[in-house]
Parts: structure tokens; C-alpha cells; sequence
């Protein structure tokens, strides 16, 4: 193949920090989105805003504001040093950038879906002896589920490319945060690197074609809903 | 063993109300669209609360206000079969059919799926996805699963309204041996007056 052993290792590494920060964060993202698609309460309007802010803020201000939370003087940062844990500096910081960054489209594509969900299906299923949380186990959970999958493959997309938040947050380390664009980047600031540069970003054209393949083929499956 | 049923429900400016008691069979609730007999029966099934009154089933109390008895959806053991059919689009006819089944405790279940099959005449359709059938097998589907469900009544809101002459006619024969063979408590809307009274043993009429 056109990659060397470190070529490899850098995309392994990418996969996992995406893979992390989508699946650790999409339980939240899930409930987000419930709350705005169902919620009916005061402060929807701001919730709904504060979800959006990752997409319009520069990612390097989201990167700063990790730093600030979760840095050694930072609240979030001291508790979790307090347990032995620091993301500083460490692929899991890197995970929780993306995961912040993939956030505001997960939330979208999954609301999106739980919105399409026919609320009178749901009322049928109790009439048919189902208690709440069989009904949103059967029914809901079932119909949401391309949205719910095109989320995660949006966010997983989202997360592969990250790169402000993440460079900000956690620094440029071979073999520790170094992603697939912070990769790139480094290479270009060598002389001689544009090979290097060439091979690296095709490897990031193709894994961006494919989860877009995938979430379009989703956002088809569910009749056009969720998909971007 | 019928319906005792006596509610208020306000809606905006109007108010729906429905008094009425009958010893069994078919009851059909009859009178102008916006009348709210959807409304009716969407209370007895628990999907709508009233603002006051009281709902017996069977002998079975599901509501009264004064009391403080609201029994939840799930357990008021309503057949409901909506207008819209309310299939689940991604269950095949099968497992739509035994949906409800599933969920009823094992002496609350009085029909088999081979004998709704029977009945209904679905027994072909089994395997097929719900968005692929008829009207007329869309309705026999959604009478048959509200009956696996251990149903101790039936609610009809307006079974034959999307239905043609032909399926109209199978439909009405399939309700009349649903009201005589299974002896089960049926509360019906209809708009038509010769349906209502081919099908009804007493016809409540809901003033808008």
C-alpha cells in the first residue's frame, strides 16, 4: 500500500479518537434531541441554541474553552485529576474536542428523525398494552433508527476532519493526538513532506467519501429525512 | 356487559359531551363531522382524559373523576381500531398482528393468531410488509391485532369511510360476525345513516 507502518498508525489512531468521541458522546446527543424533538418547557430555545454553538464558534474557541474546563486550574480538569484522570495532552483529549465538535450534527440528524416518528403510532402500541418504555423501545427507537444512524455517521465524518478544536486543545503529538488533518498539517511544515502531504490527504478524501456514501444511503433508507 | 359512559371534555370553545349506557352488541355513536365521537372514543381508550365523568366497560370502571380512577392506556384492554389503521410500517403483518399478544398476560389472551387468520381471512398475508397491502387488508390486519391484544372491547372509528362498495360490504359482514360470534362490546362511528342502523342495536347521536 502507499502508506508506511507510521502512515497506518496515524489513521488507526483518527478511527479511534472518531470512534470514541462518537460512541461516548451519542447517548447525550440521543437525549438532546429527544428533549428538543418532544420537550415542550421555557428553555428549549436556549438549549437549542447552546447545541448549535460548536458549528458556528471558530473551533479554536472551543479548543480554548476545553482548556479552560478541563486544563490543571480548570473546575472540570481538577475533578477529574482529583480521580487519577487528565485528558490533557492525550488521545482522549482529543476524542472529547471531536465529540464536542461532531455534537450540534448528531443532535440534528437524530432530532430530525425522532420528529418524523408518527406520535399516533406510539398512542396505538399503548392501546395495544405497551407501557412507555416499550413503546419507545419498540416503536420509536425502531422508526428513528436511519436518523439515528445517519447522525452517527455524520458525526464520525465530522470528527475524522476535526482538527482547531483538537490542535488547541490537546497539542500536535505523534502517536498520542496526532489525527489524520494534525498529521497533514505537520507534514506540510517539513521541507520535502508534500509526498508525505499527497498520501495522507487522499487517505482523507476516501474515508470522507465513504461516510458520506454511508450516511446518504441512511438518509435514503428513511425516505430523505435526516440526511444532510 | 357494555358501555356506562358519561364525559365532558372542553375543547376551545366547544365542548364535547356523550351520555349514554348499553347492555352490549354494537353501539354506534352517530352525528356531524367535528361532532368529537372520535373524541369519545379516544377517551374510552384512555388517549384522551376528560374533564369530568365517568367510563365502565364491562363492569370494568376505566375513568371516574370523582373517584380519582384513571387507568392507564396500556392496561384499559381496548381494541382500538383507528381510522388510519395505525400499522407499524416496520412490522411485517405478523408481527403487527402479535403485537399486542405478546404483551398480554397468558389468561388475558382469548384468540389465537390461526383463529384471527381464520376469521379475517389473512392467513395469506402474513410475511408481507404493511405498506404493500390494501385498504380493506389494512383494516382486517388492524381488527385482528386489536383482538390478539385480549381486547374486552372494540372501538370502530369509521371503519368503512376509505373503503369502496365492494370491501365495504366484506367489512360490514366481518363487523356483524365480530358483534354476534365473539359477543364482544362494540363502540362504533359512522357518519352513514343506513350503516348505522344496519350495524347498530342502539345509536347515540353526538350534537356538535
Amino acid at each position: 500500500m502507499m502508506l508506511d507502518a507510521d502512515g497506518w498508525a496515524i489513521v488507526a489512531l483518527s478511527l479511534k479518537v472518531s470512534a470514541v468521541a462518537v460512541l461516548g458522546v451519542a447517548p447525550l446527543a440521543f437525549g438532546v434531541a429527544w428533549v428538543l424533538a418532544r420537550g415542550r418547557f421555557a428553555g428549549r430555545v436556549v438549549l437549542d441554541a447552546l447545541v448549535h454553538l460548536p458549528l458556528v464558534l471558530p473551533p479554536v474557541v472551543v479548543g480554548w474553552l476545553l482548556l479552560l474546563a478541563f486544563g490543571a486550574q480548570g473546575a472540570v480538569g481538577r475533578w477529574l485529576a482529583g480521580m487519577g484522570i487528565t485528558v490533557m495532552f492525550r488521545w482522549t483529549g482529543a476524542a472529547l474536542a471531536s465529540a464536542v465538535m461532531a455534537f450540534p450534527l448528531m443532535v440534528r440528524a437524530m432530532r430530525l428523525s425522532i420528529e418524523a416518528v408518527d406520535i399516533r403510532l406510539e398512542d396505538a402500541a399503548r392501546t395495544l398494552g405497551a407501557h412507555r418504555w416499550r413503546v419507545f423501545a419498540t416503536i420509536t427507537l425502531p422508526l428513528a433508527m436511519p436518523g439515528v444512524l445517519a447522525g452517527l455517521v455524520l458525526g464520525f465524518a465530522r470528527s475524522l476532519g476535526e482538527f482547531g478544536a483538537t490542535i488547541t486543545f490537546v497539542s500536535n503529538i505523534p502517536g498520542e493526538t496526532q489525527t489524520l488533518p494534525l498529521a497533514i498539517y505537520a507534514a506540510m511544515q517539513l521541507p520535502g513532506g508534500e509526498a508525505a502531504v499527497t498520501r495522507l490527504a487522499m487517505v482523507a478524501v476516501a474515508l470522507s467519501l465513504i461516510a458520506l456514501a454511508a450516511s446518504e444511503a441512511l438518509a435514503r433508507r428513511m425516505g430523505g429525512k435526516g440526511g444532510l | 356487559m357494555g358501555f356506562d359512559i358519561d364525559v365532558t371534555l372542553r375543547r376551545g370553545e366547544a365542548t364535547i359531551a356523550a351520555q349514554f349506557t348499553s347492555a352490549g352488541g354494537l353501539t354506534a355513536l352517530f352525528g356531524p363531522s367535528g361532532a368529537g365521537k372520535t373524541s369519545v372514543l379516544d377517551m374510552v381508550a384512555g388517549l384522551l382524559r376528560p374533564d369530568a365523568g365517568r367510563i365502565v366497560v364491562g363492569g370494568r370502571v376505566l375513568f371516574d373523576s370523582a373517584a380519582g380512577v384513571d387507568v392507564p392506556v396500556q392496561a384499559r384492554g381496548c381494541g382500538y381500531v383507528f381510522q388510519d389503521y395505525r400499522l407499524f410500517p416496520h412490522l411485517n403483518v405478523r408481527h403487527n398482528l402479535l403485537y399486542g399478544w405478546q404483551l398480554a398476560a397468558p389468561d388475558q389472551r382469548w384468540i389465537t393468531l390461526d383463529e384471527v387468520c381464520d376469521l379475517l381471512g389473512i392467513g395469506a398475508l402474513l410475511t408481507r410488509r404493511v405498506r404493500h397491502l390494501s385498504g380493506g387488508e389494512k383494516q382486517r390486519v388492524a381488527i385482528g391485532r386489536a383482538l390478539l391484544s385480549g381486547a374486552r372491547c372494540l372501538l370502530l372509528d369509521e371503519p368503512l369511510s376509505s373503503l369502496d362498495a365492494a370491501r365495504r360490504e366484506e367489512i360490514m359482514g366481518l363487523i356483524e360476525r365480530l358483534r354476534d360470534e365473539l359477543r364482544l362490546p362494540i363502540l362504533y362511528v359512522g357518519h352513514d345513516r343506513a350503516e348505522v342502523d344496519r350495524l347498530a342495536g342502539q345509536v347515540v347521536t353526538i350534537r356538535a
